[in-house]
């Protein structure tokens, strides 16, 4: 009985799939549908005006209470404060992709001059911000962009120019000009790092350089062991290596740890990105002279800063704007509706105790 | 155990007194019902947050409100049907993922949207009937087997779409999903939400087979020899909760306009939650359906009160892990009070003297 019913049950789930893949023809589908990407309005800016006191300036990070987050938003506050504006932070306790929304239309019911978003997913936040922003608020995204078309500016940590720049010119000083040195990446298809890399490289081949060699790149995977593993491996291989660049805040972590037990420690210079304080131990104990990473509480005080310019209508975010963003200067908006912090952060012993992520 | 202890609101919290007679009439019946308190708590939520809570009291929220437990909603209904027989299904979050994930893939391979939205539904029907067979037929317990299948659905997801996200789909359709009724702020979605409610709480509270559910709950070796198909209910329960998962997949996927592997994770517990809160006896044999979305409503609204009121989402997830284990527990020490103050009559299971 049972398997009777439940055989007749499968056939006719098989037959109205069938019949449903015979009437597939026609309908919306990806080639039929051309992407008119709508375009921000852009109003006029005005240059000149004021940004007003007491404008809400709300910020959601990725997550709440992670340290990175916590201290970018620091920068924020510090900026909203200086404009005599209403500071808030508000996000989700889990980094996914559509617990952002609901916080987006909660601050935007309240009436958010300003959101400062870091996007969990470029595109599941964008029905939301589009709605905040007829409904009169600025957007601008920062650490992490939506997409483009859903938001006003978006503030950029860094240029790969300037990441690849400031990691050569650290390795470069710290074995004094010359010698051989080595990479300790991420993975194979890294897509940032690979693209730093590839800058690094080229920098190292102007003139200036060319008593520096560079042996070998190797892949940690973004994993604590195997980075160790392949730092290991390298010290191993190439005895008279003088420095390892490691551009993602695992690797260099992971081969300073190596380093720092080890009898190359001091003989050995290991710099590239890090967070300080994964680092600050290292540091510390004379393992790494200085290493590299944006600094987030500038990117969230430039951010807070944009949101009031985008508010009060001194920028709309288009291309060759400007706007004043108090302690750092004045900033010019790129394509894309991209403005760039700046060259990275350089951590030594000197300035690693004043952050805190 | 506290005496002072009583329920969330007001329905139940008075129990009777021995002088009283505990079968006083159908209204009082009605009121000492777990639903009645439920409902009695959104009414209540809704009032002080309207009182307390500035631009709480819009039609703004309300639409947003229901956009937000739109998942959970839909979901809800088919869990509350395979609670009450005693089973649970903790795959319908990754059901949802893995039809997202197979949407978004056809979508990029160019099938026109009228065909995957049929096909992701017969997917989650078929999913949903894996899970059915492996309890049924396999004999194996819901919970090993949906706590199986919601690592095995969410990690197929993966295989499909891996860490990308398809979000292109047309502007058309993505804003079509959350479309307002009207003038009104209210989302359309409002209506089939309450098309399918309505068409399980008629099979549920008015048909054959919604008794036959509360019997296999209460007792389901009862059941069968009562001529209850227990094994073929239980089979089609599943498929109705796959194929309603993937309906929420489908609109998920056109409300945030990205299909990605990890959309609505987590989202399983939440559906239980509020299928609990609701006063659905996790135990089966008990619970109904307007309940289920008074609770829904209330997690809901708690929620987005609190949102607005700048309360942070850490001191949220706290008030609504008590209020669910409040939920479960005031019902036992109700029934134990109950038990006290009437020695004389027979003992009953704390559960099931509430209907």
């Amino acid at each position: 009985m049972f398997r009777t019913r439940l055989a007749r049950g499968i056939a006719a789930g098989t037959a109205a799939g069938a019949l449903l893949l015979l009437t597939a023809c026609g309908g919306t589908t990806r080639d039929s549908v051309e992407e008119g990407g709508s375009e921000r309005p852009a109003g006029e800016a005005d240059p000149d005006a004021e940004i007003p006191e007491g404008l809400t300036i709300s910020f959601l990070p990725k997550q709440l209470n992670n340290p990175y987050s916590t201290f970018a938003n620091t920068g924020g506050a510090e900026a909203v404060e200086e404009l005599n504006g209403e500071f808030k932070e508000v996000g989700p306790s889990e980094a996914s992709a559509s617990s952002q929304v609901s916080y987006i239309n909660t601050v935007s019911q309240q009436g958010a001059d300003a959101i400062v978003i870091a996007a969990n997913d470029p595109n599941a936040v964008c029905a939301a911000l589009n709605s905040a922003s007829d409904a009169g608020a600025a957007i601008v995204s920062y650490d992490s962009d939506t997409a483009p078309e859903c938001r006003d500016v978006f503030i950029n940590q860094a240029s790969a120019e300037g990441i690849a720049k400031t990691q050569v010119e650290m390795i470069v000083e710290q074995v004094d000009g010359e010698g051989q040195i080595a990479f300790l990446s991420a993975t194979p298809n890294a897509t940032n790092q690979n693209a730093w890399l590839e800058l690094m490289e080229e920098e190292l081949a102007k003139p200036e350089y060319s008593d520096i060699e560079v042996v070998d790149t190797v892949y940690g995977n973004d994993d604590d062991q195997k980075s160790f593993q392949e730092m290991q491996g390298l010290l191993q291989t190439y005895p008279d290596l003088k420095g390892v660049v490691s551009p993602t805040t695992v690797g260099i972590a992971a081969a300073a740890r190596y380093v720092s037990d080890s009898e190359y420690k001091g003989k050995v210079a290991v710099t590239g990105l890090g967070t300080p304080n994964q680092m600050s131990e290292y540091v510390k104990n004379g393992t790494v002279e200085e290493f590299a990473l944006w600094n987030p509480k500038d990117l969230g005080y430039l951010a807070g800063y944009a949101g009031a310019a985008l508010s009060a209508g001194q920028i709309t975010g288009a291309e060759g704007e400007t706007f004043s963003a108090g302690r750092l200067g004045d900033y010019e908006i790129g394509p894309n509706s991209e403005v760039i912090l700046g060259p990275p952060t350089k951590f030594n012993a000197d300035n690693i105790d004043d952050f805190d992520f | 155990m506290a005496p002072e202890v009583t329920a969330p609101s007001s329905g139940q919290g008075a129990p009777f007194g021995p002088d009283r007679a505990p079968r006083g009439g159908t209204l009082r019946r009605l009121l000492a019902t777990r639903e009645a308190s439920v409902l009695g708590a959104l009414v209540v939520t809704v009032i002080l947050a309207s009182f307390w809570v500035d631009g709480f009291f819009t039609d703004r929220t309300a639409g947003f409100l229901i956009l937000d437990v739109t998942a959970i909603a839909l979901i809800a209904l088919p869990m509350t049907l395979i609670v009450i027989t005693g089973e649970i299904d903790l795959s319908v979050a990754s059901i949802l993922g893995l039809t997202s994930a197979v949407m978004g893939q056809l979508w990029f391979l160019g099938l026109p949207l009228e065909t995957i939205v049929p096909l992701c539904l017969a997917l989650g029907a078929v999913l949903g009937a894996i899970n059915g067979l492996l309890v049924t037929v396999a004999g194996l317990p819901s919970l090993a087997v949906t706590i199986g299948t919601m690592a095995l659905y969410r990690g197929l997801a993966y295989v499909i779409l891996g860490d990308r996200a398809v979000a292109d789909f047309p502007r058309s359709w993505t804003s079509g999903a959350t479309q307002r009724l009207g003038e009104t702020a209210i989302p359309w979605v409002v209506l089939l939400i309450a098309a399918l409610a309505v068409v399980f709480g008629i099979v549920l509270h008015a048909t054959p087979i919604g008794r036959s559910l509360y019997a296999i709950g209460s007792n389901d070796e009862a059941a069968r020899f009562a001529g209850i198909s227990v094994r073929m209910t239980k089979l089609w329960l599943f498929v109705a909760s796959g194929a309603v998962s993937a309906l929420a997949g489908v609109f998920w996927t056109l409300q945030y306009s990205s299909a990605r592997a990890d959309n609505a994770f987590g989202l399983e517990l939440s559906v239980v939650a509020a299928v609990l809160l609701g006063g659905v006896s996790i135990f089966g044999g008990l619970g109904a359906l307007p309940g289920v979305i008074g609770g829904v409503l209330l997690l809901g609204t708690i929620r987005k009160a609190l949102e607005l009121a700048d309360v942070s989402s850490d001191t949220l997830s706290v008030v609504t892990g008590l209020l669910l284990v409040i939920s479960v527990v005031a019902p036992n020490i109700v029934a134990r009070l109950k038990e006290r103050r009437r020695p004389d009559t027979p003992s009953v299971p704390a559960h099931s003297n509430q209907r």
